[in-house]
């Protein structure tokens, strides 16, 4: 399986393109492989003189009419999809995506409600989405290869994104436009779902962390305080936020850390705190090194708690 | 009799060793270290050929490390830092000191054969060209060895190379790729004007060959190309050294700003590669057939038409920036239009084929390899410019393959097809047949091993730019395959080399015409002779060894014009640029080490102000500017010691001439549209900022009034006519009143100088405050720069009057300076009316 194909694609605008895709692929194979007849037959079996007043209907004929009626055909089959692309349906959800150095900052608008959470986008299926995207540092750009074809997010600006999901599964994304040293390392999932199992998803994502996983309760959310987390890191229920690094309040629940670098798993958070120019070079995550092991194991153990 | 015709024979001869003699002294190449102060086209076309095959190379290598580090996922061959700075100097070096420069080296090289002339119009230009750029790509190329390289691709997007990359790298690129994309410009000022001043006689505009029309467009394309990246690097760089927000959107920039001129220019641009192969192709493709190209005018009209749409297509590289719908169609269908003028290319190259007799040779194989590489890169072009599927291919592998199917196979294979085609004239040694078919299959196979899975890649979802890609995308054999073919591919290049360098060590030359070509580059001596043809023929055919009775012998034997150089200076032949009609026989400068000097400070005034150095960088600009004052005093515009020639078949031509006619006015008038080219991108910044950006118009009020920048303006126009009236008044040889006007014309031009200041100055205009008192200072800065270059052009006037270098008859200096001026006045018009009006007054 290929999940980042556009080949099989699950929303409505991807499987759009497909088609498009599938028909400009046809032509050009039929195009070349008359090209490449022409070709043999001008050089390797036709070899003698001809008349070249005769010689010149090939320009006439493939260079200028043939192409002329081509282009005509597909400038109107190609430009009849693009409305639908860019249309916004009415009672579109809107989610708003901010790129940052190498992460994804993701804010559900939902009523008055902004609920945050990061690298990980919950859609229900079968409903229009519109992503509201933009930049809060350099240009990035959101591309989910499964469902839609890729809009930048440019500092200053706001574009928007809409397709409907059509197929539940599990949709990774990647950030395409080159946007400094780990620009590889950008990733994100989109998670189409029920809409059942996404309403009561957004519901969990909107409340703060249980009072018993609290730093007054909890040794992991103290730790987290006392060794500054916080100054960067928002967990909803722990005190002053700080909104430079992703919003960790469910941060548990989540397949994948680091922006797609890492697994969620224990090993991979110690791995991340520790080291993270290993992990995902010039990321500005400080080095945690000088934290004991006892300390690392609590927070770590406290994080995974935060579903 | 027949002793009488003896007699008269052997009396021929003797002449024609005596004039031989006489055009050896005059073309000698110097001996030992000094050859490399030798400017002639021959000499400097092979070093410029050489030194960006080297970059090639170079930049063939990084690619290599590059495919290493993706053969596998999650590889750590590269770290991230060392893969982006590998991957924004493959893309850097292959576009500016590969793809541009080997189409210029080529065109030096080969045009002077090609049109009968001894040498392009400015020899010391070329030279110049081609240092600068040796500079230029050894600095670029260097830092990569200290790890400072650019690295933020080789579209250096801001905001990611203004604030986010703190290192010398960007400025790197910035300044030291302008000081290359200059010596372009010099490239395109002379091939421009050699190609319409130095034809031969009876070379009419229909007569001009295939190759130098291909060449002609280019060169004009890069004027029109380089100048908004030009005008997009002085704003970049701006911002990194001074803080001028240009493109930081909390101070009214906008990043897209450098997009729109950056790709304004990355269009043509790759056009501006692609021309001259095809031109190549069109010339090697009817030599094979044995028939004149089919469809001449088709082919020129249709090259024009591309060099055109290709100025209008550059937003198909900002497909997904979130540009409205309407936008997105008319630059698709104007992406697809362009297929149209290509095909025409395309299959006049096949009715040539169909009609003629095709002869099997090795540049004929890498010409067909060529064009169907090419169509595979032109139809997934037609493809991404469809903007449904461009919303998924863009920025993938897809991008990587198709852009590599259209550059190596419509650049590349044609360039190789050249090399084989060409290395009788320039080495004298013609290429092994064998290791040429080996070197080919090895190449071809390679590359499509390495380029087509990269599409499949794509499809997958592999994004370009990324250093590492994760097992779970499925595109990790591809990734391999891909290497592998890399290698076979670099493997064919060795073949290359290896051939390049035994047929050099072969002991025997070439036979003269060994393709059995027909045009006039063939005429050529193996082993060539310094002065290039004997004697400058009158043409009658665009296929003039095919065409024409005894031509070669009747050059050879000297019976056109200029088979002799009686004052054993260096001349060739200047003739109108419609009829080809003799105008002049024109002096060229022989060998010099001035031009390196200049080069060399012109040099040290980039590479010392990329480090912020600026007392050291400004003594270094003051030295090139002495340097090329230099070089213009001593090798521009001799009095000659007679008014007119003997050019022979019984025509005198002026040895000196100025205004319309002469090849320095022409210069001056292309090198000031480029100039100007530069200007107008930084007014569309303007506009661009003011119709995007609602704070801009709020800046009104804040602005450098109305007053100052007016009066400017009309201080200029008089320095325009007083330097036109003291142009007239010299002519009239009122020598007082030349002198008086001129100076007071100097004194207009600092008045306008100090006036255009004025407005932002008094206005208090600090530029790292908002992109609208920035952009104001750019302009005024701009114009002051241009009014201080006027300045120092009436000086040199005045000198050279006064050291009797320039009189009433010969008044070459003044009547260039006043065609500078009429661009000043201009310039200085254009920028008062912009920053007195907007958003001042509307």
């Amino acid at each position: 399986m290929e999940p980042y194909s556009i080949l099989n694609p699950a929303a409505d605008a991807s499987v759009t393109i497909y088609g498009v895709f599938k028909i400009l692929l046809i032509v050009a194979i039929i195009i070349w492989f008359i090209f490449l007849a022409l070709l043999l037959y001008a050089t390797f079996f036709n070899p003698h003189h001809h008349d070249w007043i005769k010689s010149r209907r090939y320009i006439i004929g493939g260079g200028v009419i043939g192409p002329i009626i081509l282009i005509t055909l597909l400038v109107f089959y190609s430009l009849r999809p693009l409305p639908s692309l860019l249309k916004v349906p009415p009672k579109s959800r809107q989610i708003i995506v901010s790129g940052l150095q190498w992460w994804w900052r993701i804010t559900y608008l939902h009523g008055q409600q902004k609920i945050e959470t990061a690298n990980e986008i919950w859609l229900p299926v079968d409903r229009p989405v519109e992503f509201i995207l933009e930049s809060e540092d350099v240009i990035h750009s959101f591309w989910v290869p499964a469902l839609a074809g890729k809009i930048d997010m440019i500092p200053g600006r706001s574009n928007s994104l809409v397709f409907t999901p059509m197929k539940i599964g599990e949709y990774p994304g990647v950030c395409s436009e080159f946007c400094g040293a780990s620009h590889s390392l950008m990733r994100f999932k989109v998670k189409v779902v029920s809409q059942s199992d996404f309403d009561q998803w957004l519901k969990k994502e909107s409340r703060p962390i249980d009072s018993s996983l609290r730093p007054l309760n909890h040794v992991g959310g103290k730790l987290f305080v006392s060794h500054g987390c916080i100054s960067c890191h928002t967990v909803r229920g722990v005190g002053t936020m700080g909104t430079v690094g992703p919003d960790l309040t469910h941060v548990g629940s989540r397949s994948e850390i680091a922006s797609g670098a890492l697994k969620n798993n224990l090993a991979a958070l110690h791995r991340w705190i520790i080291n993270p120019e290993k992990v995902k070079p010039e990321s500005k995550m400080p080095s945690f090194n000088m934290i004991p092991k006892k300390d690392l194991e609590a927070l770590t153990l406290w994080l995974k708690e935060l579903k | 009799m027949a002793q009488g015709i003896k007699i008269m024979n052997s009396k021929e001869k003797q002449e024609r060793l005596s004039q031989e003699k006489r055009l050896k002294k005059a073309w000698l190449l110097p001996k030992g270290w000094r050859y490399w102060s030798e400017v002639n086209n021959s000499e400097v076309g092979l070093w410029y050929t050489v030194t960006s095959l080297c970059f090639f190379f170079f930049a063939g290598i990084l690619a290599l490390l590059m495919r290493i580090q993706l053969a596998f996922p999650e590889n750590n061959f590269l770290s991230a830092d060392s893969y982006n700075q590998i991957f924004t100097m493959h893309g850097t070096v292959m576009m500016f000191l590969f793809a541009i420069p080997i189409f210029e080296a080529f065109s030096i090289l080969l045009l002077p054969q090609m049109l009968g002339a001894r040498d392009l119009p400015f020899p010391r230009l070329s030279a110049y060209g081609f240092w600068c750029f040796l500079i230029g790509g050894i600095f670029v190329c260097g830092s990569l060895f200290f790890g400072a390289a650019p690295k933020g691709g080789w579209f250096m997007y801001p905001p990611l190379t203004t604030s986010y990359q703190p290192g010398v790298g960007a400025d790197i690129w910035l300044l030291g790729l302008t000081f290359i994309e200059v010596a372009s410009i010099a490239a395109a000022v002379e091939l421009i004007v050699g190609i319409l001043k130095c034809r031969p006689p009876g070379m009419r505009i229909n007569l001009i060959p295939i190759y130098a029309w291909y060449i002609l467009i280019v060169a004009i394309m890069i004027l029109f190309a380089f100048p908004p990246l030009i005008a997009g690097d002085v704003l970049l760089e701006m911002e990194r050294a001074f803080n001028w927000p240009f493109f930081d959107t909390t101070r009214g920039g906008d990043p897209l700003l450098w997009q729109h001129l950056f790709w304004i220019f990355g269009h043509p641009e790759v056009y501006i590669i692609f021309l001259p192969s095809v031109a190549l192709l069109a010339t090697i493709i009817p030599t094979f057939s044995r028939l004149p190209l089919i469809g001449y005018s088709w082919v020129v009209l249709s090259a024009v038409g591309v060099g055109f749409l290709s100025f209008g297509l550059w937003v198909h590289h900002m497909f997904t920036t979130g540009l409205p719908g309407i936008t997105l169609a008319i630059f698709s269908v104007a992406s697809q239009a362009v297929a149209i003028p290509t095909g025409v290319q395309l299959f006049c190259f096949i009715a040539t084929l169909v009609a003629g007799k095709f002869i099997h040779s090795v540049p004929m194989l890498f010409s067909l390899g060529g064009i169907i590489t090419f169509v595979v890169g032109g139809l997934t072009g037609v493809m991404v410019a469809v903007v449904p599927f461009n919303f998924q291919a863009h920025d993938s592998f897809f991008i990587v393959g198709h852009l590599h199917y259209v550059l190596i196979g419509g650049s590349l294979f044609p360039i190789l097809a050249g090399i084989y085609y060409y290395a009788p004239i320039v080495m004298g040694k013609k290429l092994s047949d064998i290791k040429g078919k080996w070197c080919f299959w090895i190449i071809f196979i390679g590359f499509n091993i390495t380029f087509f899975p990269m599409h499949i890649s794509g499809l997958l979802g592999m994004p370009r730019r990324v250093f590492t890609y994760p097992k779970e995308m499925g595109v990790s054999h591809l990734n391999l395959i891909s290497t592998i073919g890399a290698f076979i591919l670099a493997s064919g290049f060795l073949i290359l080399i290896w051939d390049l360098i035994s047929s050099k060590l072969k002991k025997q030359h070439s036979e003269r015409n060994p393709w059995k070509a027909g045009t006039l580059e063939w005429t050529m001596e193996i082993p060539d002779r310094m002065w290039g043809v004997r004697s400058i023929p009158k043409i009658k055919s665009r296929y003039p060894l095919w065409d024409q009775e005894r031509f070669v012998e009747d050059v050879d034997q000297g019976k056109f014009y200029l088979p002799d150089a009686a004052e054993e200076m260096r001349e060739t032949l200047i003739t109108s640029p419609i009829d080809a009609v003799p105008q002049q026989c024109l002096r060229v400068p022989g060998p010099t080490f001035i031009t390196h000097w200049a080069a060399f400070f012109t040099g040290g005034f980039f590479i010392f102000a990329t480090y912020h150095w600026w007392t050291l960088a400004i003594t270094s600009g003051v030295f090139a500017l002495f340097s090329i004052l230099y070089w213009l005093w001593t090798g521009s515009a001799w009095i000659p010691e007679k008014k007119v020639k003997d050019v022979g078949l019984n025509q005198t031509l002026p040895i000196y001439v100025s205004g319309p006619q002469a090849v320095g006015w022409w210069a001056m008038c292309i090198t000031m549209l480029a100039d100007f080219t530069a200007f107008i991108s930084l007014i569309f910044g303007y506009f661009f900022y003011w119709t995007v950006r609602e704070d801009f118009s709020d800046m009104t009020g804040s602005g450098p009034g109305i007053f100052w920048p007016v009066l400017s303006a009309i201080l200029f126009i008089l320095a325009y006519l007083g330097t036109r009236l003291s142009k007239n008044l010299n002519r009239k040889n009122h020598r007082k009143s030349f002198y008086s006007t001129l100076v007071i014309s100097t004194l207009f031009s600092i008045f306008g100088i100090t006036a255009i200041f004025m407005g932002p100055i008094i206005f208090n205009m600090d530029p790292t405050t908002h992109v609208y008192p920035a952009i104001v200072w750019v302009l005024v800065g701009w114009t002051g720069l241009h009014g201080f270059v006027g300045i120092i052009m009436q000086f040199y006037c005045l000198a050279r009057r006064w050291a009797g270098k320039m009189t009433a008859e010969y008044d070459a200096d003044i009547t260039n300076v006043t065609l500078y001026f009429v661009f000043l006045a201009l310039t200085s018009i254009v920028t008062s009316a912009v920053i007195a009006g907007f958003p001042e007054l509307i």
